[in-house]
């Protein structure tokens, strides 16, 4: 289990960090996607890991800590998610008008940058 | 809970709701969102002078506002201290003179202005607040979320690009911020700093290099932000490409930042925190010595006012970096009345380049033009060809226009040199007299330092002095250049705050001197948000 999670954050990371130095915006986009998402698997390492345990407690029984997975990672997750979606969002509309007025997909807005005005 | 106590929580309420608000109603309601956006800002500003009076009290301590009333290093916390209230009074000053000067043109240049400019405020005044750190990471995503909206504002290619890096490289630190954070909580198992402040000096062995390498992760971010050196290539041309009164504000969210930096390494890394104590000052001072370094290169270099005003938001970043890492009360109270000063100055500049660079274009500045340089190295050229068309005139006479726009370049020029009689040089000369104290400890760096601040001083006259005589000393045959009143009154505001703080400099340093000395001293800060039976006000609701 640690070692799968453990390779998968690996593998998502390396791919991500290698997209994000490519010089196509597109790349740029998903590769700060895929690092969002190996993040978020990070995240939720860090509050070990645990399978099939409950987050929320339940009042009715007597609390016992062990059995219980760990809800603030479960929380800080979500809060990333929801903000990495709105600044990817946002990433992309803005790819989009630099597209547009650059005339190109190059992430300096110009083919090669020797050849900038 | 008496009502006033309440307060606290204003800072990121009014803000919010003023910019719920502007979004129902119609654009076309310009009038209407102007007087709504100056009203909150105006609300702003005393509600942090009321936070500051009640901080100014001797033998204040520091306020913990529980959202919700849950038990605190559970819930979410709020905290007021001699810091955050003046930095709050800060942004809210900025943010008044950025916004009046922006009904001069600049709110018209796109929609959504005035709304997207208090959520940048609201991120800014929560971070100031927040007692935690996964928090502080939603305030500095609510700040950053408003800054793209604003970087972009007014649109055009070279807003485009210089934004599209801008989002990339922010939202890329935002991921680092999260590793930070993941770290903290695997080792510590809790993210309120008072909390955190209380069980560093615990830890040891593995959890203790994991706990350093996470704060080390966490504290890019902030290096990102504050532009230390080799993180900040993307400031200069950010801010350069944004509409004048948003860098104007973009000069209090560098100092996001430093104020993030000051709050850990007071906090969770200060003299009381055991093996983890001062781990990253070397690089602190390492770092910002390199700033310092590449920031006066940068403004000497610098052939536009935009890129002056970069350079010396990344200097004056690095002398923030140094004067942290000295570890010293003395230091960092110099660095406090530093960082106010030159978080005014670079606003006032910033709001001053506009109008400077449209008097000094030949066309009358109808259009302000972002791509053209402000003048170019043939300068000299240019000087003997106009000095022979000005020929037949008698005399030139000074307009009024470029007499203000000038007083007031060469009040800029003051502050950001740090020369007397203006609040840089009062900065500067407590700083380095904290130094002064400090350099049995700091030996060569302490030296290395005072160099430093030195120079970039003077380079920074020099850089002024070059482009205060081409920009408007030099005879242009060009028509009345024109100011506008709207224009004029917030860049006067903003000096008369900076002469203000150079007559009031004896309460502002004795101010500044109590809350760089609460800060070494984290107790009260910790009793504040974890045992708030000692505080009147406990009940909520």
């Amino acid at each position: 289990m640690e070692i799968i999670l453990a390779l998968a954050i690996g593998i998502i990371t390396t791919s991500g960090v290698w997209l994000l130095f490519r010089p196509r915006t597109f790349q740029l986009a998903i590769g700060l996607s895929l690092l969002s998402y190996a993040i978020n698997l990070f995240i939720l390492a860090m509050g070990r890991l645990r399978m099939d345990a409950p987050p929320v407690v339940d009042k009715a029984v007597p609390v016992d800590p062990a059995a219980f997975a760990d809800p603030l990672p479960q929380a800080l997750v979500l809060t990333a998610i929801v903000i990495s979606f709105a600044t990817t969002a946002l990433l992309l509309v803005l790819l989009l008008a630099a597209r547009g007025l650059t005339g190109t997909d190059h992430v300096d807005g110009a083919e090669k940058p020797e050849t900038k005005p | 809970m008496p009502p006033a106590a309440h307060l606290l929580i204003a800072p990121i309420l009014l803000p919010l709701f003023a910019a719920a608000l502007m979004l129902v109603l119609n654009e076309r309601r310009r009038w209407l969102k102007r007087a709504i956006s100056l009203s909150t800002l105006a609300a702003l500003m005393a509600v942090a002078i009321a936070l500051l009076i009640a901080m100014a009290a001797p033998g204040s301590t520091p306020v913990a506002y529980r959202l919700g009333d849950w038990p605190a290093p559970f819930a979410i916390t709020l905290v007021v201290d001699r810091l955050s209230a003046l930095l709050l009074l800060l942004a809210a000053s900025i943010g008044l003179c950025s916004s009046f000067y922006a009904i001069a043109r600049w709110d018209r240049a796109g929609p959504r202005f005035h709304a997207l400019f208090l959520l940048l405020l609201m991120g800014v005044n929560g971070a100031f607040l927040t007692g935690d750190l996964f928090n502080l990471f939603v305030f500095f995503e609510v700040m950053l979320a408003a800054s793209y909206g604003l970087a972009l504002h007014g649109a055009g290619v070279e807003r485009t690009k210089a934004s599209l890096h801008y989002v990339a490289i922010n939202i890329a630190t935002s991921l680092l911020f999260l590793v930070g954070i993941a770290l903290i909580y695997a080792t510590t198992g809790t993210l309120n700093m008072a909390d955190l402040s209380q069980r560093i000096p615990m830890l040891g062995g593995e959890d203790l290099v994991l706990l350093e390498s996470g704060a080390a992760i966490l504290s890019i971010a902030f290096f990102v932000k504050a532009g230390m050196w080799p993180l900040g290539f993307w400031l200069t041309p950010t801010y350069a490409a944004a509409a004048a009164p948003v860098a104007a504000t973009f000069a209090i969210m560098s100092k996001v930042g430093i104020y993030a930096i000051i709050r850990l390494s007071a906090l969770a890394f200060g003299p009381a925190s055991g093996l983890a104590a001062g781990f990253a000052n070397e690089w602190l001072i390492t770092g910002g010595l390199a700033t310092m370094a590449f920031g006066t290169i940068g403004m000497l270099a610098a052939s536009r006012l935009t890129g002056i005003a970069g350079s010396y938001i990344l200097i004056s970043s690095g002398t923030l970096l140094v004067a942290i890492g000295a570890g010293s009360p003395f230091v960092l109270t110099g660095a406090l009345f530093y960082l106010v000063s030159s978080t005014l100055g670079t606003c006032a500049f910033y709001l001053l380049i506009e109008p400077v660079e449209r008097a000094a274009d030949p066309d009358g500045g109808a259009v302000p033009s972002q791509a053209e340089p402000a003048f170019e190295d043939d300068e000299p050229g240019r000087l003997a060809e106009d000095e022979s068309d000005d020929e037949d005139e008698i005399g030139i006479v000074i307009p009024a226009t470029i007499a203000l726009l000038g007083s007031a370049f060469i009040i800029c020029a003051l502050l950001m040199a740090g020369l007397p009689p203006l609040p840089g040089f009062l900065a500067k000369f407590a700083i380095i007299d904290g130094l002064l104290r400090a350099l049995p400890e700091m030996a060569a760096t302490g030296w290395i330092t005072l160099a430093a601040i030195l120079i970039s001083g003077l380079a920074t006259l020099i850089a002024m002095t070059r482009a205060g005589i081409n920009l408007l000393w030099v005879p242009v045959d060009r028509p009345q250049a024109h100011l506008r009143v709207v224009e004029a009154v917030p860049i006067g505001v903003v000096l008369a705050l900076c002469l203000a703080l150079v007559i009031g400099a004896g309460p502002a340093l004795g101010y500044m001197k109590a809350a760089a000395t609460s800060l070494y001293d984290p107790v009260r800060y910790t009793d504040a948000v974890l045992n708030p039976a000692h505080q009147p006000e406990e009940r909520t609701r």
